[in-house]
Formats: structure tokens, sequence, C-alpha cells
């Protein structure tokens, strides 16, 4: 086995996969990378499965020292990463010699990065997943769901790859946001007012400082309910809902299961993977999606990889 | 019942058997569960049942959406309620007292009751889980006397202590884990609600039925309890 020692981390820091499942009934939340399609790209560069353990860093602060020469990989969020200060950019795999320290300082593009080493980090599973969820006390290194801390070792059991691969233009995502984000309209969709419906995917949206793993606040023109109070019900990856203040909520990975406010929709997989790259106080616009075309373009973006 | 299949993301459809929380909805749950488990196999990803609604996440890879919808009507054909009424009979022992349950002299106030009286109440009845959700292992359970029903904490407490039982209008349930928390306090369990090591997790499940049981100091302690008062672990 290969290690990675850490020297400097965050609290935003954390091991993650593509998530818990088949315990949703038991209250337990999905957890897993924020931008899963970011996460899939960093363990696609080193030939992992999609899902294998990678580190989320969200917005910096973390620095690791290799016990040994590696190959590694790096996607998602421009955080200024470093290699014994050298710069390095994200999008492709890199080699790391024993001693170097690979370092991210501050976000230049985006908010999370996506570390994966070959064979994927090693971690206990908790209830099928190494996805560390604080709240819950689930996974992370220990599989007490801690992030990663400072004189941690991240340790990895694959073979270094020698050929180091890079994304080219085509297959790099975008994380500039032009395009507004798709939106699955959902079951209470014909319950709020006609000009809520029209300022929600009319008018722009500006991301609140208040956002975690649990959702990101939309703030501008609030909306309006109309129907009747709800009975709790399942709350799907990406839900917007609409609380008494009319600010919508995007609902991300570690979510609580079940949740009584009403829901405009529900983003697509690819919308998430950008808001997810978002910092707090950029613009967004919603748009609504037909879900059979919704489906076909997700469908067909999983061919890339 | 009225049963209607929504929309509510790319790979979640939600089906929606019921408009009120009712104790005789769930042998239809149980039994719509069960049936869209054994549909969906191994393109289901996850099964979200709530009290009135099935939420049923499939793998959009394998399924599509109108796949998916076909499935759904397939298995809720001809359903009929699952007479086995729900899985386990669960007796929770709980130690009521003001030091772990604070609200047990609001809820005798409110009720005019003794707080025995409130005690022996909420121990009579046989509970219903109608749902898990807010934390691992949290069991929305009901429905309690009209009479011992009250609102939440209009100020959420920041810090529950596990095991804490409470009510929350006709609701009753337990803290698995420390969280923060609005719901009226009268006693602790000893019982581990969530337990990772344990075959199935969550001690409790969708349509286990419950009932409390008043025990003394000495068997909680007996029985691993954490007797710190409330205040003390603010």
């Amino acid at each position: 086995m290969s290690r990675l020692t850490i020297e400097a981390s965050t609290p935003l820091c954390l091991l993650q996969d593509a998530g818990r499942f088949g315990v949703r009934h038991l209250g337990v939340t999905q957890g897993g990378a924020a931008d899963w399609r970011s996460m899939s790209w960093a363990n696609w560069l080193l030939g992992n499965g999609l899902d294998a353990p990678v580190i989320e860093i969200t917005l910096g602060g973390f620095s690791v020292v290799a016990e040994d020469d590696c190959v590694l990989a790096l996607a998602g969020a421009d955080l200024g990463a470093q290699v014994n200060g050298e710069p390095l950019a994200p999008w492709r795999s890199f080699r790391l010699h024993k001693g170097q320290r690979l370092q991210f300082t501050q976000p230049l593009l985006g908010a999370r990065a996506y570390l994966a080493a070959p064979g994927g980090f090693d971690a206990p599973r908790v209830l099928g997943s190494s996805s560390t969820v604080v709240r819950e006390e689930l996974g992370g290194l220990d599989g007490m769901g801690r992030a990663l801390g400072r004189g941690e070792s991240l340790g990895y059991s694959g073979n270094s790859v020698m050929l180091l691969r890079e994304l080219s233009s085509e297959q790099r995502p975008n994380l500039n946001l032009n395009e507004p984000l798709d939106v699955v309209l959902g079951a209470q969709i014909g319950e709020f007012s006609g000009q809520s419906l029209f300022d929600a995917f009319n008018s722009v949206w500006s991301l609140d400082s208040r956002a975690d793993r649990m959702g990101i606040r939309l703030l501008g023109t609030p909306l309006q309910y109309q129907g009747k109070p709800m009975i709790s019900e399942g709350i799907p990856l990406g839900a917007v809902q609409v609380p008494p203040d009319g600010q919508p909520i995007v609902l991300l990975n570690d979510r609580q299961t079940i949740g009584g406010y009403p829901r405009l929709g529900a983003l697509t997989p690819l919308a998430l993977a950008r808001l997810a790259q978002c910092l707090p106080g950029a613009q967004v616009r919603l748009r609504p999606v037909v879900q059979e075309v919704a489906h076909r373009e997700h469908v067909e973006y999983l061919q890339r990889f | 019942m009225k049963l209607r299949v929504e929309v509510v993301a790319l790979d979640c459809l939600m089906v929606r058997l019921f408009d009120e929380i009712a104790e005789a909805n769930m042998p239809w749950m149980l039994a719509a569960s069960e049936s869209l488990r054994a549909a969906f196999g191994e393109h289901l990803i996850d099964l979200v049942p709530s009290y009135t609604t099935l939420m049923v996440h499939y793998d959009l890879t394998a399924l599509s959406p109108v796949q998916a919808r076909e499935l759904i009507a397939e298995a809720l054909i001809d359903l009929s309620p699952n007479a086995r009424t729900g899985g386990k009979c669960h007796v929770l022992p709980v130690w009521y007292d003001l030091s772990v349950g604070p609200e047990l002299n609001l809820l005798s106030q409110r009720s005019g009751l003794a707080v025995a009286e409130v005690i022996r109440r909420h121990c009579e009845r046989e509970y219903q889980v109608f749902a898990l959700g807010f934390a691992p292992g949290f069991a929305f359970m009901g429905l309690v006397e009209e009479v011992l029903a009250a609102p939440r904490l209009n100020t959420p407490r920041k810090r529950v202590a596990a095991g804490s039982v409470g009510i929350a209008e006709r609701q009753t349930a337990a803290y698995p884990v420390v969280s923060p928390g609005g719901w009226n306090l009268i006693g602790r369990t000893p019982a581990k609600l969530f337990d990772r090591h344990r075959d199935g997790y969550s001690l409790m499940q969708p349509g286990d039925t419950v009932r409390f049981e008043a025990i003394g100091h000495a068997e909680f302690i007996n029985l691993g309890g954490d007797d710190t008062p409330l205040e003390a672990q603010a």
C-alpha cells in the first residue's frame, strides 16, 4: 500500500464516493460527491471505477505530502493547486514524487476539487459506502463520519499507471455558469401562483452564503405557494423546495430523507454538478426541462466515460 | 385510496396512495412497498416510504421514465392490503423523569392530567411506525391520544440527548443520536435505536408497532442508560 500524509485540512475536506444507497428508508441520507461529474472524471483519468473513493476539497486549505512515488488525478474546481510551488491545473493525472507536496491554495474557478488515487483511497464501507456524512457519524477514514484531519494518512492499494492522461477541451466540463440550470418539474408546480412560476423561470437567482452539503439557498423574488400544507414525503436529490419565506433551497447530497415543503421540481444531475461548483454570490437561472429530453441527455453524457 | 404517480426528479417517481395520515394506511403502504421492491428488483436504488407516499428512486441507466411508470402500474395493479400488519412489535423501556423529560410538566398542565397519568396514557397505546427520517433510525410513531398532543417547542433545543422520547402534535418518537430538536421531551430510553452492526441497522422499521414501558431509574441504568440531566448536557 502507498500513502499520502495530510499536512493541512479543513472541515470541508471529505472522503466521498458516489453515495450511500439502499438505506434511505431508514432515514440515512444519500451523501456522496456533490459534483458527481468531476468525481467520475478524476477516477476515469486513473482507470478506476467511476465511483471509487476520492477526496472532495471545497474551497482549498488542503495539503498532502507523498510518502511514495505515485500518480494521482485532479478534476473539478481550480483551487490553485501547486506541486512544490509549481501550479497544477485540474482535469489531468500527474506524478507526485516521494516527499513532494500537493497544496490547494484558493478558489480560482469553481468550488470543489476532486483528488483521486490508483484504485481509490482506502476506507471502510459503512452501510455500503465510504461517503463522509458528519451529521450522521457515517463514513470517512475511520467510518465515524469525521472530516479529514491534519496528520492523518491516506492509503491506496492500486498500481500507478505510467501513462499520464489529460481531458481534451471537448471532454472538459465548463465550470463557468452561462446556461440556465435544468429543472424537471415536480408534483406541486401547479400550486404556485402564476406570477411565481414566471418569476421562478425568468428571474436571476443569487446563491446565498447559507450553503452546505445539505442544501444551497437561492435569493431572489419570493415565490408564493398556494396549495395545502404538505405531509412529509421523500426528497429527491436536487429538489428545489420552497419554504414559507419563498426563497428556494436546492437540496443536495446530505439532505434529510423526508420533508414537507412544496417543490418546484428537481435539478437534473448535470445541472446539480454545475451548481455544486458555484460560489456564494453566483447568479443562476432555472429552466424547465422535459423529463424524457433530460433523460436522453444524461444517458448520452454517461457514454463519454 | 386514490392512487397517483407523479414525477419528482429525473430518476424519481412519487407514488401517492393517500391524502391523510392514518393508521389504516399502513397495510396498504406495506403491500405497495413489497410489490414495488419486487417489480423493480436490482433497478431500484432506494424506496423512501413516508406517511402517505412511496418515493421510487430507480436506476436511470437501466429504465426510461416510461418504463419506470409501467413497472409501477404493474406492481400496484390488484394490490391488496398486507394483513401481516407490519413487522415486529417492540417494547421500548423508558425512564420517565423530569430531569430527562422536562416537558412532562407542560403536558400535565395542558391536559389537566397528573404527570403519572400522562405517563400511563403514553404507555397505554400501541403505536405504529409511519416513517423513518430526520436522522438514521428516527421513527415517526403515532398516534398519541389527542389529550397528550402538543405543538413543537417555539425554540428547538440545540442539543437533545440520545434516547430522548418526545411528543410533537399527535406523534411520538425517540432520538437515536444527539441532535438538535424541538419535540416535547418526556423521558429517555436506554435502547440502541440505530446500530451499524445490527442486521437491518434500525431497531424500528416502517410498519412495526411500538409500546413504551415505564421503568425506574435503577433499571434504566442497568440497561445502559445515561441519566445525565438534559440541562447538564446543553
